[in-house]
């Protein structure tokens, strides 16, 4: 259940083990590396490699092996017993004796006045796919974690200046890609401050930002890009699954409190939310999930035996 | 799936194909350089398979057609807008799903 890095990992696996597979997701697979412009710590890809064209990859490379990714929204799920159901939007089922869970998480919004009336007209969570919007402009960027800055930077290929405005006196992105940022002349930072709303009519015109002395104060921008990290997608889950925050918590093994079921990537609860993590949950948990399916299929022939025993 | 109920839109024919089409039509702002447009593509085409014959759906590539994107203030793709007589009828952005857009799609 779902088509980012840890979904086609753990698909590409179970394909070439020739289980019977189905990957399932919303939209096409890719997940959130399909919105991160440039992936420099995925090993193998010295130059780096952009989000985008990984996805391409894993994709490709997963199905060579015959892993079909299939449209399908799933609304909720029962997962206890050996036979587990998935219920879609469009009111089909689908069956299946193991479930690896890869639903990822989606983009925070900061829930301020204006955010949800201006998106889509100044306010994105998206740099990579609407930076190109806002050539020559000033913009800013809301968020101090990897994504935040490292998308700043980027933006700063098409937009005029960017101003990071973060809420704690220091980011918490890596040092690397904080270097970047100090070192590029295009940004500039407000830290230790707010945004406690976002103005505008038709478009964007700016934000108001509260200051830790307690001062508001209106700074202008024609783009707001709000990257303040991400929530769990774990709306279909059912209630039995057990959650860490949202997250659902593993063993070293993918293995969730029920049985049969794992979780990967950014959805497990002691994930470190990297492309390169979630694709060696998705590893493992295939290899659970095969471990699980040969226990199931050990535990039918025993009751076999014994009915054979039991007629003689 | 087969693309033969979308049509590829630009700005030279939006108006013949979007702004006066009998029917009502939705159409898809999008760029190859966007993921979540990727994301959302299919979903696309199998609304149009869908909804033949009661909604048109539409894409237009915001790269190769920039004029009406600007004109309806698009600043984040994916957009999709729902039109109908020519009027914006409603507007919906980012990767939803496809239960929301079918139920925007209903009431056109």
């Amino acid at each position: 259940m779902g088509g980012g890095p840890g979904g086609l990992t753990a698909g590409l696996y179970a394909a070439r083990a020739r289980l019977d597979t189905l990957l399932i997701d919303k939209g096409a697979a890719g997940g959130q590396v399909l919105r991160t412009d440039w992936i420099d710590n995925y090993p193998g890809f010295p130059d780096g490699i952009s989000g985008f064209e990984l996805a391409d990859k894993m994709i490709a490379q997963a199905r060579r092996f015959g892993l079909q990714p299939t449209l399908g929204e799933v609304v909720s799920m029962e997962l206890r017993g050996e036979t587990k159901k998935l219920y879609l939007a469009d009111n089909k089922h689908l069956k299946a004796k193991t479930v690896i869970i890869a639903t990822g998480a989606s983009p925070n919004k900061l829930n301020v006045p204006g955010e949800a009336e201006l998106t889509g007209k100044g306010v994105s969570y998206c740099a990579t796919c609407d930076g190109p919007f806002y050539r020559d402009m000033d913009v800013a960027v809301v968020g101090g974690g990897n994504t935040a800055v490292q998308e700043a930077v980027y933006l700063t290929k098409f937009v005029k200046t960017v101003t990071i405005i973060h809420r704690r006196d220091e980011l918490r992105a890596a040092p690397i890609i904080q270097e970047a940022a100090f070192q590029n002349k295009q940004v500039s930072f407000i830290c230790e401050s707010e945004v406690v709303g976002i103005e505008g009519t038709t478009e964007v015109t700016g934000v108001r930002i509260k200051h830790a002395n307690g001062e508001e104060e209106f700074k202008p921008f024609q783009g707001v890009f709000v990257l303040v990290g991400v929530s769990p997608n774990n709306w279909m889950l059912p209630k039995e699954l057990a959650l860490d925050n949202g997250f659902i918590t593993t063993d070293g093994m993918m293995r969730s409190n029920i049985s049969g079921v794992m979780a990967v990537g950014d959805i497990r609860a002691d994930s470190i939310r990297q492309v390169i993590s979630a694709a060696g949950d998705g590893a493992v948990a295939e290899k659970t999930a095969e471990q699980y399916l040969e226990h199931l299929q050990q535990n039918m022939r025993i009751v076999m035996e014994r009915k054979k025993c039991s007629s003689k | 799936m087969s693309e033969d109920n979308l049509i590829h839109v630009t700005d030279q024919d939006f108006e013949a194909e979007v702004l006066k089409s009998d029917l009502p039509c939705l159409v898809d702002f999008w760029a190859p350089w966007c993921g979540p447009c990727k994301a959302i593509g299919p979903v696309v085409t199998e609304l149009a398979a869908e909804f033949a014959g009661k909604v048109r759906i539409a894409k237009m590539n915001v790269d190769e057609s920039p004029a009406t994107p600007g004109k309806y203030g698009i600043r984040a793709i994916p957009t999709l807008i729902l039109f109908k007589g020519g009027e914006v009828l409603d507007q919906v952005t980012g990767a939803v799903g496809k239960a929301q857009l079918a139920a925007m799609l209903e009431k056109a």
